[in-house]
């Protein structure tokens, strides 16, 4: 089509991916540089080699003022969080979507409502009730606490139901001219056609799972439960902190696991996003 | 729709189900149904006796100018980010879609801050815009601005919106790009041979073919403004100075958690839902057609 350099579309999308990594990139930089110097308010551009060991400062040792965990026991409880709630609302989302879309039983429809409402109440509008169910239950302060009440999900359950209701018939007839019972058609059948799907919920999830704050600072004032999310808020609440260059660095590594997980996963990201909302 | 291949018994699914719904009734449908219930009774000041008041807790809440005040910050908080944010990211998404070199790589660098936590985004501006050791908050200053968010309300409602914005723009432009796609070359062939370019191009024929993706977004900008801006606002500002960038949400945890007024911040809990159910059946109303068509 057009030969020329379309410089226009280069500058505004340079500007884009300028506008996104600069902000990262100064914390990056920051990071390694010289906490009194950053105090001064001189921050550099340029990162320094010498300062990466704040990275192994800040990963083993706890925050000294603000009573945090090291960050490395900080990245666990995230990483444990992200994945428990991801492969627990894919497995609770698959088991539900199977059931609604191949099987009658009985109040099934309704069944189906009960977890579509969950997409209408938030735990933000929910904040005070729920916090009295979970302490009925005993499970403020405790990992389950933390993880299993954010598993139902309504998003999952309709994506996996929509992808179950687009197997061809002839897949499903052959199947059981094989003699498969329920669940070898969902183990060998069912798992393997929708794992692109899988594949993109798992890395929506993930993130989501990772970047919760609202929840754990509801249910978890343990700081032994702290995520890197709580743990960082806490760490930037300190008026008299100085040591800015282990925020940053605390910074950086609470943001890598969630992008590198969407950058490496980008093809069944985008499209499943893309693809589930409608 | 429903599928015609189905397997007997009624027991295995049902056990199948069991997790979720379990779950939906214990952690969604239970906690709702108290908030109900707190919001049309009162408790006295020792909390022994619990009162029947109607719908007095809903009558005081909007009588109260604080709460209204909060209703109006929000809308226009919410405003703020969904247009600042959708605008970026059609702008982007436009010129993305231009058949240029390096597209792929242009993308990428353009999705992955959908990665990134509220919270953690609010880290990032606080970083760059702090008054006194933040690269873009010293300049202000020593421009003669007066740059302090922690002191200055309007700054503060400046700085939630423009880093819940920030976050968001990723997610837009994975959208838009995605609905410019999907309009057929032809079109656009077509509106290109009778000589229709760059802005009339776009008003006349990207624009209205756009316009489904638009208004999904505006509902799912509206939503994330509304709700999942707690983290942020909590940790650029906790809701001030005063009340400055106290959204609806940040005054049910204030109320709620931090001042322990149950009655109220259960009244608020239940305006929320309702304004919920309102924003996710008009995404699903549309969605339905969308997908109809």
């Amino acid at each position: 089509m057009n030969a020329r350099t379309d410089w226009a579309a280069h500058l505004v999308l340079g500007l884009g991916v300028i506008l996104f990594a600069l902000p990262v990139w100064l914390v990056f930089a920051g990071s390694t540089q010289d906490a009194a110097a950053i105090s001064r308010g001189e921050l550099s551009l340029v990162p320094v080699l010498s300062g990466l060991h704040t990275y192994v400062d800040v990963l083993t040792r706890a925050g000294a003022d603000s009573g945090t965990m090291p960050v490395g026991h900080l990245l666990l409880i995230s990483f444990g969080m992200a994945m428990s709630i991801a492969v627990g609302k894919i497995v609770i989302s698959v088991l539900s979507a199977y059931a609604v879309t191949f099987f009658r039983f009985p109040f099934r429809r309704s069944a189906f409502w009960v977890i579509f409402l969950t997409l209408m109440l938030p735990v933000e509008v929910r904040i005070i009730p729920t916090y009295q169910v979970m302490a009925n239950f005993g499970l403020i302060n405790t990992f389950t606490g933390l993880t299993v009440p954010l598993i139902a999900s309504a998003t999952a359950t309709l994506l996996f139901r929509q992808v179950f209701l687009a197997v061809p018939d002839e897949l499903v007839e052959a199947a059981r001219m094989d003699g498969a019972g329920p669940w070898r058609f969902l183990r060998d059948i069912l798992l393997p056609v929708s794992s692109s799907n899988i594949a993109a919920l798992f890395v929506i999830l993930f993130v989501y799972g990772w970047n919760q704050y609202l929840w754990p600072l509801l249910v978890a004032t343990d700081p032994h439960l702290d995520t890197i999310v709580i743990g960082i808020v806490k760490m930037i609440g300190l008026e008299t902190r100085t040591e800015w260059n282990e925020v940053m660095a605390t910074s950086v590594l609470a943001l890598l696991p969630p992008v590198a997980v969407v950058l490496l996963m980008q093809r069944w990201f985008v499209a499943g996003l893309t693809e589930g909302e409608k | 729709m429903e599928r015609r291949t189905i397997f007997e018994g009624w027991w295995f699914p049902v056990a199948l189900v069991l997790p979720q719904l379990a779950l939906t009734f214990v952690f969604f449908l239970w906690p709702a149904w108290e908030a109900v219930m707190s919001s049309l009774t009162r408790q006295d000041a020792f909390g022994i006796s619990t009162q029947f008041v109607g719908l007095e807790n809903f009558t005081d809440l909007f009588a109260d100018p604080l709460y209204r005040a909060a209703i109006v910050r929000t809308g226009v908080f919410c405003a703020g980010v969904a247009v600042l944010s959708m605008g970026v990211a059609l702008v982007l998404a436009v010129f993305a879609d231009r058949e240029i070199r390096g597209r792929g790589i242009y993308r990428t660098l353009l999705i992955w801050p959908y990665a990134i936590a509220p919270a953690i985004a609010a880290v990032l501006w606080i970083l760059m815009m702090h008054p006194q050791i933040g690269l873009v908050g010293k300049l202000l200053n020593a421009a003669g601005l007066n740059w302090d968010y922690k002191i200055n309300g309007t700054q503060a409602m400046g700085m939630v919106i423009l880093a819940s914005a920030w976050k968001q723009v990723s997610y837009n432009f994975i959208f838009f790009v995605a609905g410019l796609q999907s309009i057929p070359r032809s079109v656009t062939e077509a509106a290109r041979m009778d000589g229709a370019r760059g802005w009339r191009r776009f008003r006349t024929i990207t624009w209205p073919l756009l316009a489904p993706t638009t208004f999904f977004l505006l509902v799912v900008n509206l939503v994330y403004a509304a709700f999942d801006t707690f983290g942020t606002i909590k940790a650029l500002t906790d809701g001030g100075p005063g009340q400055a960038t106290e959204t609806l949400v940040v005054k049910v945890y204030r109320d709620g958690v931090v001042n322990l007024d149950i009655g109220s911040s259960s009244a608020q809990s239940v305006v929320l839902m309702l304004a919920v159910i309102v924003l996710t059946s008009l995404q699903f109303r549309f969605l339905g057609r969308r997908s109809g068509s």
